[in-house]
């Protein structure tokens, strides 16, 4: 697989390690009254879904930056590459 | 009909007219006691010991494709009891057990061969962590032996025992581990499940579950609506599929692992062989395949095939501890989907909806689980508790934080 990267352009899905589902984006609140079970569905639950997937890859081999990669798991096609922290800071975190 | 030593030689007389399809091909019914959705080993397994070991009647299986074309049809084959935590081992052992009666307990031949799975082991720490483990296996009753480099040149001196960063120390055997047949798993269970009564249905695909009040009736598929007292779910890589249909997330991803097998070679390997230094295992076939393998490619993933760079990872690994293995030529690969869990451990447990029951996360080691895991869902399924050596395998013990974390890695399902 090639991961369009958005800065360094087209690069070997090889030269990237895999974290998991992008919902690890959103770590819970741990002051919320019910953050013990918000932590344990945050850590341990997942949609693995079967078709659009956003996911996070991490480039070691390269800039070391983190990617949310939209990917399909039934074809392998990746349709959108962001970085992480772009989408982070979006959707309202500090970093 | 019974296979025999007298019936293959009154075939070959009677120019082999005598032969019959193993299992019958029925229409569904409109409801059934219990239903097991998904013909792979654990399925089957768990329709022949329901109604042959826990006297259940009226049972199905039903599968998307034809049988044995899941994992159960693209492992490695390989069979052993060599865990640590005693969540796992006495059900690990459990199933070892279980293979060495099972081609006279279902009449068939799996070519159940015990020859023997080594650990190498490549530094002092993990020659400590393999002891440990071998101590924890003998206490739970299964064998276990540590061989020094020495005994190992003896029998194996084809390994590359002198590599400056992998140099061979030593290694934990399980003579009693080995490997099996695996589409004559799946062929042997269908078999003897067809004769206990249990009706295998093929091309019938799983689409929806029907729950009623928290109650569930049956399965949608695509032959229609079948009605059930029990549901069990047992569809390995897609298991969040199926349970998504009852809204339950699963502590589980779905991944990729990939097989290899070369051109037949004269016997070169006297087992299974495992890397300790990278991820590699290999085992030679009877009709003389090495059969190998390594790790996952490491992402979410539904398609039945892997990528290069895992393709090279694991040739690198094989000419790391196995130089000779380069004069071989790759005859074939493929992939299987794996339902990778978070601590690397099984569920087998009842859901929180009435007469749903889920069986999965066997990660890419079910292949040797298959009787077990069989038994003890039949169990589950016919008792509404567990068995003894299932207590362990829970759907709530990632809440409650009881994990069985063999490898220690943590939430990371592709690092298992
Ligand atoms: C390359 C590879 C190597 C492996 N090596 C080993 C090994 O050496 N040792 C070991 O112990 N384990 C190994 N494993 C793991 C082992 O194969 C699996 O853990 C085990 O086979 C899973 O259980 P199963 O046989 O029931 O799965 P499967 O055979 O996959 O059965 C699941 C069935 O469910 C069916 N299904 C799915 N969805 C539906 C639906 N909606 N409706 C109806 N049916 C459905 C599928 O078609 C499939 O037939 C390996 C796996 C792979 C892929």
């Amino acid at each position: 697989m090639i991961i369009n990267h958005p800065i360094l352009g087209p690069r070997d899905a090889a030269e990237f390690t895999y974290l998991g589902d992008a919902s690890l984006l959103n770590r819970p609140d741990w002051q919320a009254k019910d953050a013990a079970e918000q932590f344990y569905e945050y850590l341990y639950l997942r949609d693995n879904v079967a078709g659009v997937h956003r996911e996070l890859w991490y480039h070691e081999q390269g800039d070391r930056s983190w990617l949310l990669v939209t990917r399909n798991t039934l074809t392998h096609e990746i349709s959108k590459v962001e970085l992480a922290s772009d989408v982070a800071r979006a959707g309202g975190n500090s970093k | 009909m019974r296979f025999s030593g007298f019936k293959v030689i009154k075939e070959a007389l009677m120019g082999h007219k005598g032969w019959g399809p193993q299992w019958r091909n029925p229409e569904p019914k409109p409801h059934y006691d219990i239903i097991i959705i998904g013909g792979g080993g654990h399925g089957l397994a768990t329709a022949y010991y329901l109604a042959k070991e826990f006297g259940q009647k009226n049972i199905a299986v039903l599968e998307k494709g034809w049988i044995g074309g899941g994992n159960v049809g693209r492992n490695t084959t390989i069979i052993r009891s060599n865990y640590l935590l005693d969540g796992n081992e006495p059900f690990y052992e459990f199933s070892l057990k279980l293979w060495e009666g099972l081609e006279q307990d279902f009449n068939y031949n799996a070519m159940v061969s015990q020859r023997g799975i080594l650990n190498l082991v490549h530094s002092d720490g993990q020659r400590d962590a393999f002891i440990r483990r071998g101590n924890g296996m003998i206490l739970n009753g299964a064998d276990a032996e540590y061989l020094t480099a020495e005994q190992i040149r003896a029998e194996c001196p084809f390994l590359n025992f002198d590599d400056a960063r992998f140099p061979i120390k030593g290694g934990l055997a399980q003579r009693r581990g080995g490997t099996v047949r695996h589409d004559a798993v799946a062929w042997g269970y269908a078999r003897g499940a067809d004769q206990h009564g249990v009706d295998i249905i093929q091309n019938c695909e799983v689409t929806g579950l029907r729950i009623e009040n928290g109650v569930c009736k049956g399965v949608e598929t695509s032959r229609g609506f079948i009605g059930a007292n029990k549901v069990g779910s047992c569809v390995a890589g897609s298991s969040s599929r199926i349970m998504a249909h009852a809204n339950i997330r699963l502590p589980i991803e779905s991944h990729v692992l990939q097989a290899f097998v070369s051109e037949g070679l004269k016997p070169v390997i006297p087992g299974v062989i495992t890397f300790g230094a990278g991820h590699f295992y290999v085992s030679q076939s009877d009709k003389g395949g090495l059969v190998f393998g390594g790790d996952l490619d490491g992402y979410n993933t539904y398609a039945q095939r892997g990528n290069l760079p895992t393709v090279e990872d694991v040739c690198e690994s094989g000419m790391a501890i196995m130089p000779m293995i380069g004069r071989a030529r790759l005859l074939r690969m493929w992939g299987g989907v794996m339902d990778m869990s978070m601590d690397g451990s099984p569920i087998i447990d009842k859901t929180h909806i009435d007469g749903l029951y889920f069986n999965g996360g066997w990660c890419y080691g079910g292949f040797k689980a298959t009787p077990a895991s069989g038994w003890c869902y039949a169990h589950l399924l016919a008792k509404d508790e567990p068995h003894e050596v299932a207590t362990a395998y829970r759907l709530d013990r990632f809440q409650r934080g009881h994990l069985i974390d063999e490898k220690g890695m943590g939430a990371q399902p592709n690092l298992h």
